[in-house]
């Protein structure tokens, strides 16, 4: 029976249950991930991003919170450009590790 | 005869002052109320932003003052001015008379337990900054077992109007992540995070330290002010914080929580501030006359001050003030 009421889910992240497997594996490869100072810079200027929610800082984040799923679905968003590689004041490869995600 | 300089306080910026006092040919007198020199730095195992060990600045420092006329464990306990000169009273019936004053009374440490929510006091495994230097300088602290997980408290007791500090205390971000690398160290499997709200990593080598915490020493810096600790069943730490980058709330659970305590104006110093004629800024530390050309100068000829009394300072920048303050006495007394 529908009473028009239902609990919602804790908008918490459980940081004690997050897997970080798909993080750590890039990690292993692309040790500057770990740098990211999110400055923001790679969100401005990304083509796509002008027109959808794309945001590589967002992405690194969203793969050390647990939600990889988001993560996987944002990236289609991204078309190589490689104008985030580009303005990164901490010198990551951006374009690399977005191939090295979806693949 | 030599002219007297009364300095208070042994810390880092009164041996410095002394030090200068001395090559210029006065007489420094350092009165600390300790029983020995130092002040908080020799409390301290290694200095950011390289690891450089502080007991060797501290001893460099002590031998520099071989030779100056200091009190220990004695304090000033009344100062009266005659025209141009001072005369103390301290607390071993001894009478200084001194051509001038430099106040060096440094900082305390904000007192943790203030912040209740954190639970320092309340939870076995939370504890502060200045008792994590010491476990490194001492290896003994019974909180650290072979903790798994780690979480830093940037801004403890500053930056806060709860506890009326809404002032920068500027050294902790960098001593934070300093402690990260340290404990990462002796625990490499262990996860550890820091919560920030800003990372000020103000001077040279620092942004440099921040780059190595993150990369070689993988630790997880986290946007967001952590606003309240909790214990659970097994007595482990629940925390709760938002990650503000990513925009939503978390809870983590962790082994022991260090809080990155504030610098507060030394209070004990206060009465005879006051005798001198010497007022506070807004940040409640000692003010000066004015924060570029007379950051050693107060309202008071005569009355000068050095160091952390007057803010948070690092200690490179409390050396350089105490060098100056040398010579602004020295002129004062050339005049």
């Amino acid at each position: 029976m529908d009473f028009g009421f239902c609990l919602s889910p804790s908008s918490h992240v459980k940081m004690d249950s997050v897997d970080l497997t798909t993080f750590n594996r890039l990690k292993e490869t692309n040790p500057d991930i770990n740098t990211c100072i999110a400055c923001g810079s790679c969100t401005a200027t990304c083509t796509a991003g002008h027109f959808t929610e794309m945001s590589f800082r967002r992405i690194l984040l969203m793969l050390q919170r647990g939600k990889e799923d988001e993560a996987k679905k944002m990236i289609q968003h991204c078309m190589l450009c490689g104008k985030c590689t580009l303005v990164c004041p901490r010198g990551i490869n951006i374009r690399k590790i977005l191939l090295d995600i979806t693949r | 005869m030599k002219e007297n300089i009364l300095i208070i306080g042994g810390g880092a910026a009164g041996m410095e002052a002394a030090t200068q006092l001395h090559k210029m040919g006065l007489n420094p007198i350092i009165v600390e109320k300790s029983e020995a020199l130092g002040g908080h730095i020799a409390q301290w195992d290694r200095l950011f932003p390289a690891f450089h060990p502080a007991k060797d600045v501290v001893e460099k420092m002590l031998d520099q003052v071989k030779g100056i006329d200091v009190r220990l464990n004695t304090e000033v306990v009344d100062i009266h001015r005659d025209n141009n000169s001072f005369h103390a009273i301290l607390s071993n019936n001894e009478t200084i008379d001194a051509k001038a004053v430099i106040l060096a009374t440094g900082f305390d440490i904000f007192k943790a337990e203030r912040k209740q929510e954190y639970g320092y006091g309340i939870y076995n495994n939370v504890m502060t900054s200045v008792e994590l230097e010491k476990y490194f300088r001492t290896g003994k602290d019974e909180r650290i077992n072979h903790p798994k997980k780690i979480g830093f408290v940037h801004c403890v007791g500053a930056r806060d109007v709860k506890v009326c500090n809404t002032y920068c205390s500027k050294v902790c971000c960098t001593t934070a992540l300093k402690q990260a690398c340290e404990i990462k160290e002796v625990f490499p499997d262990a996860e550890v995070y820091t919560f920030y709200m800003d990372l000020r990593m103000f001077g040279p080598g620092y942004e440099d330290l921040y780059l190595k915490t993150q990369k070689d020493f993988d630790v997880k810096c986290v946007r967001g002010r952590v606003c309240e600790v909790s214990e659970d069943m097994d007595g482990k730490l629940v925390i709760k914080a938002e990650d503000t980058l990513f925009g939503k709330p978390l809870k983590m659970t962790l082994d022991l929580l260090v809080l990155m305590c504030s610098m507060e104006k030394n209070k004990s110093i206060d009465a005879i501030q006051q005798k001198l004629g010497v007022g506070n800024n807004s940040d409640g530390f000692m003010q000066n006359k004015d924060m570029y050309l007379g950051m050693n100068d107060t309202a008071q000829d005569g009355v000068f001050v050095a160091g952390a009394c007057t803010a948070p300072k690092s200690l490179p920048d409390t050396i350089g003030e105490a060098r100056s303050v040398a010579t602004q006495v020295y002129n004062y007394l050339k005049r």
